[in-house]
C-alpha cells in the first residue's frame, strides 16, 4: 500500500461516489460548532473542524440500540433486528482513533459482543491528522494520541491544496477506487514530512508529569482528599461520561409496545456518575457519594481500564472538560493529584 | 468461547444464542413454591434437553420479556439437577415482581451461567464452614447440597445460618434435612424471635461462639447482605482462618453478566466475571469491595 494524493477539490466527488454504497458519516458544521452526522450532501463534510460534542463512537455504539425484538412476550418469540448499513466515517481525529481501538478490545475480548463487532466489521474509518490543537482543553500530546500508527483504514494529512492519503488496511485501499487519486511524488513526500514535523510544537504538553506515571500516581491517590473536594462540586449530571469517546458502560431495558405483547430489549449509554449506578436490589449503593463516583471515573480512565484492557481509558480529547458545568477536568485533576502526591 | 452448536454440547452457552450474546434461551417454569412472604423458588427447565452446566456460586440472568432482566443466583446443586435448576427470587424490583406473577407453564429467558463459582475441588479433605445470611442461603444451598452429595470427600461440615425472623427463614426442608444429619452441624439464629421460636436470637456472628474450629484445616464460604461481611470476617479471622481460605460471594447488579456494562465493577475487576465468589485474600484492602 502506498501513499497517494487526493486534491481537495476531488474530495466531494469521492464522498458522492460512496453515498449509494455506504452510510457516510463525518463532521458537519452545526449551530456554533461541529457534529458527527450522516452526510447527505458531500459539501457538508468539514474535515478542518475543531472538535465535536459527541465522539464518532455514536456510529459504533449508538446512545440507544435494539438488542433483540420480541413478537410475543408470553411465548418468547425473539428475533434480532436488522443491522446498520456498511458505514464510512470521515474525519476521525487520532484521539478518537485511539478510543475506538479501546472499544474494539472491550467488545471483542472474553465474550464477543456482536452488537458492536458486527457494526465495527463493516465500518471504514478515515482519520485526519490534527495540525493545530482543538482548543485549550485538548491534551492529546500528553496522552500520546496526537498520532496514530494503526486503527484507521485511510488516514488523511492536509498538505494545503491536497490530502496525502495513507491506506492502513486493504479495506481502505479498496475504497480508493472511488477517489480520483494520483501516486505521491517525492515533493509530496517532502511536503508531508514538513507538515508533520511542523505541527508538534503547536501542541503543548499539559500534564505536569509523564503519562506513564499516571497509573502509579492514581494508585497512591485512593485516599487523597481531592476526591471529596470534587464530590462537593460535582453535580452528578453525567455530562462527562456521555461525551467521552472511551466510556462504554450501558444499561439494558425492555420497552414494550402499546399492545403489551410485542416490544424490544434495548441498551443505552449509562453513567457511573449517576446515583444508582452501583446500587443493588436490596438498596445498598457501593458508590453512594459523588466523591466516590468521581474517584471511580478517574481511576477507571487512568488505571482500571489499563489493567483490564491494556489501553489508557483517556485519550486527551478534552470533551469532558468542555462539557463539565463546574470545571472538573482531567488535566486539572491529574495535575492536582501530582502536586499533592506524597513522596 | 463456548460453541453453541446443540449437536456438540448439551450445556447452555454463556455466549448467547447463535452468536447473539444478549439473546436469552426460553426456559419453562415447572413449579413455583412460595417460601416466605417475599420469596418464591422457581424450578426451571431448559428446552431441547439442554442442561445449565453450572457450578455452585454461579448466577444466571433471568428475563421476563417486556419487563427486563436481572441477575439471580442458582440455588440448586448441580448434583441434583435432573435436567432442572432452581432460583430463589425475592420480590424486590420490577423483574422479580413480574416473576412472582408467573405460574408453572410460563416461560422466562435465561442467559448464563456466569461468573466464577466456589472452587469446590480445593475444599476436599477440609473442614467446611458455611455462613449464609438471609437470601445468601440461596447460592450456598447449591454448594452445601453438592458437598453433602459427595460427603465422603470432605471433613467436618458446619452451617451457621442467620435469618431476620422465623417467618423469613428460607429452604426449611433443607434446614430440617441438614439438622437431622449426624454428619452436619447446623446452627440457626434469627435477629428477632416470635412466640413460636425457641432457638437462638441474635445476629449471625453470635453463632460463632458456639462453634470450635481447627483453623488450619477450615475453609469458609460466606454469602449475605453487604453489611454482614465485615462482622463475619472479624469472627473468621479472629478464629485464625487464613485469608485465602475465606470465600465471599459479593452482591452486585450485574446487568450484562459478560464483563461489559460496568455496573458490577469493583476497581478493575468485573464481579460478573472474576466473581461473584472471591477469596478474601484477593479483595482485602480493595476499596469499595466490601
Amino acid at each position: 500500500m502506498s501513499l497517494t494524493i487526493l486534491k481537495k477539490q476531488d474530495l466531494s466527488e469521492f464522498v458522492r461516489n460512496l453515498l449509494p454504497l455506504y452510510r457516510v458519516g463525518g463532521p458537519v458544521q452545526t449551530n456554533g460548532g461541529y457534529s458527527f452526522q450522516v452526510i447527505e450532501d458531500p459539501e457538508d463534510l468539514k474535515l478542518e473542524y475543531t472538535t465535536t460534542i459527541l465522539p464518532p463512537k455514536k456510529f459504533l455504539m449508538p446512545p440507544k440500540e435494539t438488542l433483540f425484538e420480541f413478537d410475543d412476550a408470553h411465548n418468547g418469540k425473539i428475533h434480532v433486528p436488522e443491522m446498520d448499513p456498511p458505514t464510512v466515517i470521515f474525519g476521525v481525529h487520532t484521539c478518537d482513533v485511539h478510543a475506538i481501538q479501546l472499544l474494539d478490545h472491550v467488545f471483542s475480548t472474553t465474550y464477543e459482543d456482536p452488537n458492536y463487532t458486527n457494526r465495527r466489521k463493516q465500518t471504514i474509518i478515515i482519520s485526519v491528522e490534527c495540525l493545530t490543537p482543538c482548543d485549550e482543553n485538548s491534551f492529546c500530546k500528553s496522552m500520546g494520541t496526537l498520532s496514530a500508527d494503526e486503527g484507521f483504514d485511510l488516514h488523511l494529512v492536509d498538505l494545503g491544496d491536497a490530502y496525502a492519503v495513507d491506506a492502513g488496511t486493504e479495506a481502505g485501499q479498496g475504497l480508493l477506487q472511488y477517489a480520483k487519486t494520483k501516486p505521491a511524488l517525492p515533493e509530496d513526500l517532502q511536503s508531508l514530512n514538513n507538515v508533520l514535523s511542523e505541527k508538534w510544537p503547536h501542541f503543548p504538553y499539559r500534564l505536569d508529569f509523564d503519562v506513564s506515571d499516571l497509573p502509579s500516581l492514581l494508585s497512591m491517590s485512593m485516599k487523597n482528599p481531592l476526591w471529596e473536594e470534587l464530590g462537593e462540586r460535582c453535580l452528578a449530571c453525567a455530562a462527562c461520561t456521555n461525551v467521552c469517546p472511551t466510556c462504554f458502560c450501558f444499561n439494558v431495558k425492555d420497552e414494550i409496545d402499546l399492545n403489551l405483547t410485542s416490544g424490544e430489549r434495548v441498551r443505552m449509554w449509562d453513567s457511573c456518575q449517576l446515583d444508582d449506578f452501583a446500587t443493588v436490589a436490596g438498596g445498598h449503593n457501593f458508590r453512594k457519594s459523588r466523591a466516590l463516583r468521581q474517584r471511580h471515573r478517574f481511576m477507571r480512565k487512568g488505571k482500571y481500564i489499563l489493567g483490564a484492557h491494556n489501553f489508557l481509558g483517556c485519550v486527551g480529547c478534552g470533551r469532558c472538560a468542555r462539557a463539565c458545568l463546574v470545571d472538573i477536568t482531567p488535566v486539572g485533576v491529574f495535575n492536582e493529584l501530582y502536586r499533592r502526591r506524597e513522596v | 468461547m463456548i460453541a453453541n452448536n446443540k449437536n456438540q454440547t448439551t450445556s447452555l452457552s454463556q455466549a448467547g444464542v447463535d452468536g447473539h450474546l444478549f439473546m436469552p434461551t426460553m426456559a419453562r417454569i415447572t413449579s413455583v413454591q412460595q417460601m416466605t412472604a417475599l420469596e418464591k423458588v422457581f424450578k426451571l427447565e431448559l428446552p431441547d434437553g439442554l442442561s445449565l452446566g453450572n457450578r455452585p456460586g454461579q448466577f444466571v440472568e433471568v428475563s421476563v420479556l417486556g419487563v427486563g432482566e436481572a441477575p439471580i443466583s442458582i440455588s440448586s446443586s448441580p448434583s441434583r439437577s435432573n435436567g432442572n435448576f432452581e432460583v430463589c427470587v425475592r420480590k424486590v424490583g420490577d423483574v422479580t415482581s413480574a416473576m412472582h406473577t408467573l405460574e408453572p407453564g410460563d416461560t422466562v429467558g435465561i442467559r448464563g451461567p456466569f461468573g466464577r463459582g466456589f472452587p469446590i475441588e480445593k475444599f476436599r479433605g477440609k473442614d467446611l464452614l458455611f455462613a449464609p445470611g438471609g437470601l445468601g442461603l440461596a447460592p450456598l444451598r447449591s454448594l452445601i447440597n453438592q458437598v453433602l452429595d459427595d460427603r465422603a470427600l470432605f471433613n467436618r461440615v458446619t452451617i451457621l445460618y442467620g435469618a431476620r425472623s422465623p417467618s423469613e427463614m428460607l429452604f426449611k426442608d433443607d434446614l430440617e434435612e441438614w439438622s437431622r444429619r449426624s454428619d452436619v452441624d447446623l446452627f440457626v439464629t434469627v435477629d428477632r424471635g416470635d412466640e413460636t421460636w425457641k432457638g437462638n436470637v441474635g445476629v449471625i456472628t453470635t453463632l460463632f461462639r458456639q462453634v470450635s474450629l481447627y483453623p488450619r484445616n477450615t475453609v469458609a464460604a460466606v454469602c449475605g447482605p453487604p453489611v454482614m461481611y465485615r462482622f463475619v470476617l472479624m469472627e473468621l479471622l479472629g478464629k485464625g482462618l487464613s485469608e485465602g481460605n475465606i470465600y465471599l460471594s459479593l452482591e452486585r447488579h450485574m446487568k450484562c453478566g459478560v464483563g461489559k456494562c460496568g455496573h458490577c465493577q469493583i476497581n478493575n475487576v468485573y464481579a460478573c466475571q472474576s466473581g461473584p465468589v472471591f477469596p478474601y485474600s484477593e479483595i482485602k484492602g480493595m476499596e469499595e469491595a466490601l
